[in-house]
């Protein structure tokens, strides 16, 4: 805040015509004037968006928000009560700041505005995330196949009610440790490469009912283990699955023998949250990149139109360069590589070889150098992902501007060893690394339902397969207590080492025979 | 067009349920936390919330990640000093120079091993006080009941005219004016009826015309008759009264002052006075309290004095008992009040008075008090006012004596002074 504001209310500087008030105050209807101005020149830009709609909001209500996982409406669970509690502590204690918005994949989408922010920063976070966000949303492959933007809203509501209804039936405790349970496998509740299909809160709670009975009756079905004399068949050594299964919860909700309808409806509800959230871990670098490059351009255009002052201009450079600014790998603020600067400056990047293509550009990048720039940032926006956005577009020159290098850390030897740097050699080999940095399966330990023993104790086998032969953490044997709490009869899970043998990680229960 | 709501009007509390939930589930780490904290907290806060330290395994929600080791390639920006193939000694901290910023590695790395937070003041004051209760508090209820309310209890036919309920008086008058007069007017409209039929006849009939004209007349003169109002009609408001017990209560501090009494043992007083004050309020609309000290004389003091003022001299422990019992006769009669008294000592007093005391309590002030407890404050062996008041305790039920050692044992103590009924006999 500038010092010299001493008096109560400094009379602005009559605008000039046609010039939006800078405020620092804001109202509704300042709120509109912008939000038209942005609205006009994200159409000039050609930016294809659900309908808006804009919600202010206290900061106490923002924590809320935080704690329910963004959503404005999500069922009762003790973990976010957790999460409030210490988003809370945090922000008292000035530990964090608090997101300056939060904008929800829905239709019409949902953003979220602190009302402690300056006109300023609101005309910035609604062009970041009422236009950036909610055209990323509605554009990228990722979002479009396996969100569905207009029902996410009716299902938490479903979802929450059905839950409110479980406890009441049920008791809270009983819910809650399926629920607990649930969460514990939350990230093995998705399927990666089978697309979903959409539903609506009414079909769903149509078709509740008849799945619930339909299941159970397949599930007996299953488990009809009484042997049938007259026909004595001889046991095939199927397995089951026949093939490895990575959405454990899927696995569960269709095959676990003893839970309740009830139950399977919990696991459901949590599998569909978790699907929903997906493709937001997989486009972080390009949601956040492209909300930056537009909020960065809209307000730049309003500012070269004469409809923004100068002072409005110099607020929002301000805080725009502090969201994306990269702290380099020694500085005490370091952590990690910053989505908002990576992505940000990759789009500025695209837009650059489009526009003033080099020499090295139409040698790196031949499809991209001199094309039109807003027909290819939209094209990248819409067909990426992070893994694969990085590996088309990330040029030369990006890489240099941040001075990436490649460190290589075996666990066999006593050093780390820098493999690459930005130079001729490294581009290639960063590209790559940066690019499988971002690939949710080496992130994700990469675990399956491989095998029930169908003919025997009912146990259930898990499998995991190292990666870069990065063992799997203690955790493990708390997980696998919530597995077989849904399973109901042993679970164990394995590990395939690197010559093909397996090894057994951790039981429950009798973890030790 | 954008859609633009203010959403700040709307209710805050969308995460109370959860944080409810929340600590319903960690209950009994939080009870230890507070039960440990009660001990070292100082005693002019204890009024307001409490940190909360719970260890952080207890609340952590288990997920599979990838532990230490194996093989990772890692980017990272700024490179200032690096070329390919310089080799540089793993950092001991976290390997690899920290995660992608996708927090793996914070899970297991140096981390929180506490996860600590607020609780509000009413949190922790239920939490305080879970499963204590205030003694004969259902004697109150039931048995000695103070205080009236008048309420609407229906209506009656006699009463005070300005309880007079008009409307629904009238309503009583219609309805009879109705079952009085609905005959008569039925045999008039029959006699019109009849009188139609003779005049449409062709043959006259005035004989019986003037026959039925006449009864109409007369049947007119009696629906003329039923009053439009009559006593039969009144309804009156009624009132009743009912009890409702008393929910006012005072709280006796007795304290020595003496010379004995040093500024150690007084706040340890004085933290029990503050539970025992707090808890009432919590039972009490209006807790109203008196400070009584004494030495071999007693006074009644405000809170400040109580406290902190420097008194030296003998100890005469009736003293302060004859006060009580004589503010009591004044100011806070037994029918109105629920009277509580906490008095401490360290156990001094002149060997003389203590059979006094015994007397005094027996005869005086247990007959009208709800609850006197006795905490001596002291690491020295009792003396002659433990052993008279442990006949006190013998024969009466709403007295009780702790012994106090030291600050730790206050809010044990208080807690088993105020067990609830039925713990304390399961235990028993």
């Amino acid at each position: 805040m500038p010092l010299d504001n001493v008096t109560p209310k400094p009379s602005p500087q009559q605008a000039p015509e046609g010039m939006l008030s800078d405020g620092p105050d804001w109202t509704f209807d300042l709120l509109s004037q912008y939000e038209k101005e942005i609205d006009r020149v994200a159409k000039l830009y050609k930016l294809d968006i659900y309908p808006n709609q804009i919600e202010i909001i206290t900061a106490e209500q923002m924590m809320d928000a935080y704690a329910s996982i963004g959503m404005p409406i999500n069922y009762t669970h003790w973990s976010f009560g957790k999460k409030f509690i210490s988003t809370e502590q945090g922000y008292r204690r000035g530990q964090m700041g608090l997101a300056y918005e939060i904008v929800i994949n829905s239709d019409p989408c949902i953003s979220y505005l602190m009302e402690e922010n300056t006109i300023t920063m609101q005309a910035l976070v609604m062009a970041h995330a009422c236009y950036g966000h909610n055209s990323f949303f509605k554009g990228n492959y990722l979002f479009k196949t396996w969100t569905d933007a207009s029902s996410i809203i009716d299902y938490l509501v479903f979802a929450k009610k059905y839950i409110a209804d479980c406890e009441e039936k049920y008791g809270i405790e009983d819910v809650e440790s399926v629920l607990d349970s649930c969460h514990a496998l939350m990230n093995y509740g998705v399927d990666r490469y089978k697309r979903p299909s959409k539903i609506s809160m009414a079909e769903e709670r149509a078709r509740q009912t008849q799945r619930a009975e339909y299941l159970q009756s397949q599930i007996n079905d299953l488990w009809r283990t009484l042997p049938k004399e007259h026909t004595e068949k001889k046991v095939k050594e199927v397995r089951f699955p026949s093939e490895p299964q990575e959405n454990i919860l899927y696995f569960i909700e269709k095959n676990a023998p003893l839970l309740e309808p009830w139950q399977r409806e919990l696991v459901r509800i949590v599998r569909k949250v978790s699907q929903y959230f997906y493709p937001q871990k997989q486009t972080q670098v390009m949601n956040e990149g492209w909300a930056c490059f537009w909020h960065y351009h809209i307000l730049n255009h309003l500012y070269d139109e004469g409809k923004v002052s100068d002072s409005f201009i110099m607020e929002f450079l301000h805080s725009h360069t502090s969201v994306v600014s990269q702290p380099e790998y020694n500085s005490p603020y370091y952590s990690g590589i910053n989505p908002y600067a990576l992505g940000f400056a990759m789009f500025m990047d695209i837009k650059r070889m489009c526009t003033e293509p080099t020499e090295e550009d139409y040698e790196h990048m031949p499809d991209i150098a001199g094309k039109d720039w807003l027909e290819t940032v939209h094209f990248a926006m819409q067909n990426f992902k992070d893994e694969s956005f990085i590996s088309q577009f990330l040029s030369p020159k990006v890489m240099r501007d941040f001075k990436l290098f490649a460190v290589h850390d075996d666990e066999q030897k006593t050093y780390i060893e820098v493999s690459a740097i930005h130079d001729e050699m490294g581009y290639r080999q960063i590209r790559e690394k940066l690019s499988a940095q971002y690939n949710l399966s080496n992130l994700e330990p990469n675990i399956q339902v491989y095998n029930v023993d169908m003919r025997g104790d009912r146990s259930l086998t898990l499998r995991y397969v190292p990666h870069n032969k990065i063992p799997l953490g203690e955790s493990r044997h708390e997980v696998l207590k919530h597995l077989h709490r849904l399973w109901g009869f042993d679970v164990k899970i394995e590990e395939e080492q690197t010559d093909g043998s397996v090894k057994t990680l951790a039981r429950c229960p009798n973890e030790f025979t | 067009m954008a859609h633009f709501i203010d959403r700040r009007l709307n209710s805050k509390g969308k995460s109370t349920v959860n944080r409810q939930r929340f600590l319903r589930r960690y209950k009994k780490q939080i009870k230890g936390s507070v039960a440990d904290a009660i001990g070292q907290r100082s005693v002019t806060d204890v009024d307001s919330g409490e940190s909360i330290t719970i260890p952080k395994r207890d609340v952590s929600e288990p997920v599979f990640h990838t532990g230490k080791g194996g093989v990772r390639d890692m980017v990272h920006p700024g490179n200032d000093q690096f070329t390919r193939g310089d080799r540089i000694e793993r950092p001991e901290d976290n390997e690899g120079g920290g995660g992608s910023g996708q927090g793996d590695a914070s899970d297991q790395g140096e981390g929180q091993d506490e996860f600590s937070f607020q609780i509000s003041k009413d949190e922790y004051l239920d939490l305080l006080f879970d499963d204590l209760e205030l003694p004969n508090l259902k004697k109150t209820q039931y048995n000695k009941v103070v205080q009236y309310e008048t309420y609407r209890a229906g209506y009656q036919t006699d009463g005070n005219p300005a309880n007079l309920d008009i409307v629904r008086s009238l309503k009583g008058s219609v309805a009879r004016r109705i079952a009085l007069t609905a005959g008569k007017k039925r045999a008039i409209k029959e006699a019109q009826q009849k009188i139609a039929a003779f005049k449409a006849d062709t043959h006259e009939h005035p004989i019986e015309i003037a026959a039925l004209e006449l009864e109409i007349e007369a049947l007119q003169q009696r629906i003329k008759r039923v009053p439009f109002i009559d006593t039969f009609d009144l309804r009156f408001k009624n009132y009743d009264k009912r009890p409702i017990p008393t929910s006012k209560a005072v709280m006796f501090c007795l304290m020595d002052v003496s010379g004995s009494m040093d500024q150690a043992t007084k706040e340890v007083a004085k933290r029990f006075y503050i539970l025992l004050y707090l808890f009432l309020t919590r039972n009490y609309k209006d807790v109203d309290v008196v400070y009584i000290r004494h030495h071999t004389q007693a006074k009644e003091v405000d809170e400040q004095e109580f406290f902190y003022s420097q008194e030296t001299g003998g100890t005469i422990v009736s003293s302060a008992l004859k006060l009580m019992d004589q503010i009591v006769q004044e100011r806070y009669d037994s029918q109105e009040w629920n009277i509580y008294a906490a008095q401490a000592s360290d156990g001094d007093n002149w060997a003389d008075d203590s059979p006094t005391c015994g007397e005094l309590l027996r005869k005086a002030l247990l007959p009208y008090t709800r609850y006197y407890a006795y905490i001596e404050i002291t690491t020295r062996s009792h003396q002659s006012l433990w052993r008279e008041y442990e006949s006190v305790a013998q024969s009466n039920g709403n007295f009780a004596m702790k012994h106090i050692q030291d600050p730790q044992d206050i809010f044990p103590i208080f807690r088993e002074l105020f067990k609830k009924e039925q713990a304390k006999q399961t235990e028993g």
